[in-house]
């Protein structure tokens, strides 16, 4: 099984290589933009087909070590 | 007295403390290797900065899971001395021993300058040597250094009194929350700053406001275990 994991700054926490790219998608005339968030992508192969363990193990691997809940989000997908 | 320094895969300041204990106090000081589980031997504990573990994921994320970090919290616990310096400081926090987190500087530089700092609480046994409101000069030196937490967790560090330094003169070079630039555990005995005292321990380093941390330690420790110990 494969699980993808996405971590993004907080709404409410300033993200401030988000707000960098906002600045220069902008000065380049894509005034459409609104906040921009940066984020980490991660793909996990997991050793299991079990889809309820994985959930519940990859919740915990987010928790603990991928993302930083204080300022940080996740989400995550599994597929396989 | 006895200091542990502790030594990850990346730290680079771990020399810088070392020969600041020996040089200020000249006291005991060992480096401690990431992998030891036993630091009963020690009085107080210097975390290091550096780019622990290549500061992958994110700064201190792996670093807090080494196996001396289970004795760094129990030496925490036990009341002894704990200061994470820079990189230091984001693996406190990053285990919990310190509350908020450290994000990328403000304007995403790394930025390696002297800041003018706030003493803002004398009263822990880090900063005893220091007068309340003193402003003093110690090197930054860090991409990642802008203090945050929710303002919850704001409101109990101003209550609890456990703002200890704060960049001063309107000077605030990352973009922290309310200017902080070190704080304290609840109990006092745990101390993260991202300034680096042990780069300010001589007029030739371009400041010695950083000496007076290292013998408020000693004098905290002294008082502590009786004047006449001698050691």
């Amino acid at each position: 099984m494969k699980a993808t994991v996405y971590v993004t700054i907080k709404q409410n926490v300033l993200d401030p290589q988000g707000t960098a790219v906002q600045g220069a998608l902008h000065s380049m005339g894509f005034g459409e933009v609104g906040s921009v968030r940066i984020g980490k992508y991660m793909e996990l192969e997991l050793d299991t087909s079990d889809r309820e363990e994985a959930q519940a193990r990859v919740k915990e691997m987010c928790e603990k070590l991928l993302a930083n809940t204080v300022i940080e989000d996740y989400r995550f997908e599994l597929e396989g | 007295m006895k200091f542990a320094v502790l030594v990850f895969p990346g730290s680079n300041c771990d020399i810088d403390c070392y020969k600041a204990v020996e040089d200020t106090i000249g006291q005991k000081v060992d480096y401690v290797w990431h992998t030891a589980t036993d630091l009963s031997g020690y009085d107080a504990i210097l975390v290091p900065g550096g780019f622990s573990y290549g500061d992958y994921l994110r700064c201190g994320a792996i670093a807090r899971f080494a196996p001396v970090m289970n004795a760094v919290r129990e030496a925490a616990e036990a009341g002894k001395y704990v200061l994470g310096i820079c990189n230091g400081f984001q693996i406190l926090t990053e285990a919990g021993l310190l509350p908020g987190a450290l994000r990328r500087n403000r304007n995403l530089k790394f930025i390696c300058r002297q800041a003018p700092l706030e003493v803002v609480n004398n009263r822990t046994p880090f900063t005893n040597q220091y007068a309340s409101g003193e402003v003093i000069r110690i090197p930054i030196a860090h991409g990642e250094g802008n203090y945050y937490c929710d303002e919850e967790t704001l409101e109990r560090l101003k209550a609890n009194n456990q703002i200890v330094f704060r960049y001063a003169n309107g000077d605030n070079p990352n973009g922290s929350v309310y200017d902080i630039a070190g704080i304290c555990n609840e109990q006092g005995n745990v101390v993260g700053m991202m300034p680096h005292p042990e780069r300010a321990v001589d007029q030739l380093l371009g400041s010695e406001d950083g000496k007076r941390m290292f013998t408020s330690i000693l004098s905290a420790w002294r008082e502590r275990h009786g004047a006449a110990v001698n050691g």
